[in-house]
């Protein structure tokens, strides 16, 4: 684990079937995620993602390296909203080691390369 | 619409779940989480676990239990057709496990406007405990945009 190591997770498309599925494992039953209708009523052209969902596959890009009880940290802001059936990719570089920390910055990219979330996690590393 | 300054410092009522391994299967396949880590007790066992993981981000998804959790944004007048994530961050002090007893504790710890009161935020800070001892830290931003300023 040294600056420069990188992480990446090539999530899967996120469809309909997908957001009706996270809506009700995450308990977000927000109607922007699952109901068009709803959506067109207030002038959204479509269904988008749940940006948790979009964490969720960064959570995975972490726990798929470091055993979860080491993630100490895990920060991210929404940058831009995930279209419905876009495939976002999850990358993790590790920027610093310090302190028996390591740092890493975690983006989500689509494939047009609209970043869709930036974001930290501290992770303790092994002794 | 302007959001009132004065609920800074607020707290909502507290909250308690039982994290359920049933619903960490359900998160796992909407994740596309494979590692048996966090659907099959034996793995997580075998991994040095005492029950399923609570996954990173599932605290979040717990605090939607909260019962009060839609009255908040209601009772501020927000149609949640209007609202955006702005963020997330979550600090960790212990790992949660299926078979767990969480307690939500949750404060508004910020409210702030952007481009004119087009964009208002809201920032919570919610606290999670087990039998008094500190799981996590989660904070969220709620960004609340003006359909008539869009």
């Amino acid at each position: 684990m040294q600056p420069g190591d990188t992480l990446i997770l090539a999530a899967p498309k996120i469809t309909r079937s997908t957001l009706a599925l996270y809506a009700g494992a995450s308990g977000d039953h927000n109607p922007v995620h699952i109901d068009l209708d709803a959506c067109r009523a207030v002038g959204i052209p479509d269904v988008f993602a749940h940006g948790m969902l979009s964490m969720a596959y960064l959570g995975r890009l972490l726990t798929d390296r470091f055993p979860q009880e080491r993630i100490r940290s895990f920060e991210v802001r929404f940058s831009a909203i995930t279209p419905v059936n876009s495939t976002p990719t999850c990358t993790g570089t590790v920027t610093r080691v310090q302190d028996g920390l390591a740092h890493l910055d975690l983006t989500v990219t689509l494939p047009d390369g609209t970043v869709t979330l930036t974001g930290s996690a501290a992770v303790t590393i092994e002794r | 619409m302007a959001i009132d300054r004065s609920i800074i410092g607020s707290r909502s009522p507290e909250h308690s779940v039982d994290v359920e391994r049933g619903r960490l299967r359900f998160f796992a396949r909407a994740t596309g989480q494979s590692d048996p880590v966090y659907t099959d007790p034996e793995a997580a066992k075998a991994a040095g676990h005492r029950d399923l993981p609570v996954p990173p981000t599932f605290l979040f998804c717990l605090d939607m239990d909260n019962p009060d959790r839609g009255r908040f944004l209601a009772d501020l007048g927000v149609d949640i057709r209007t609202i955006l994530h702005g963020g997330q961050a979550f600090e960790y002090h212990a790992q949660a496990y299926a078979g767990d007893r969480l307690t939500f504790s949750t404060v508004v710890e910020d409210v702030y406007a952007k481009r004119g009161g087009a964009l208002e935020f809201i920032v919570r800070a919610t606290h999670v405990t087990r039998d008094g001892e500190p799981v996590a830290t989660l904070t969220g931003t709620v960004v609340v945009r003006d359909p008539k300023a869009a």
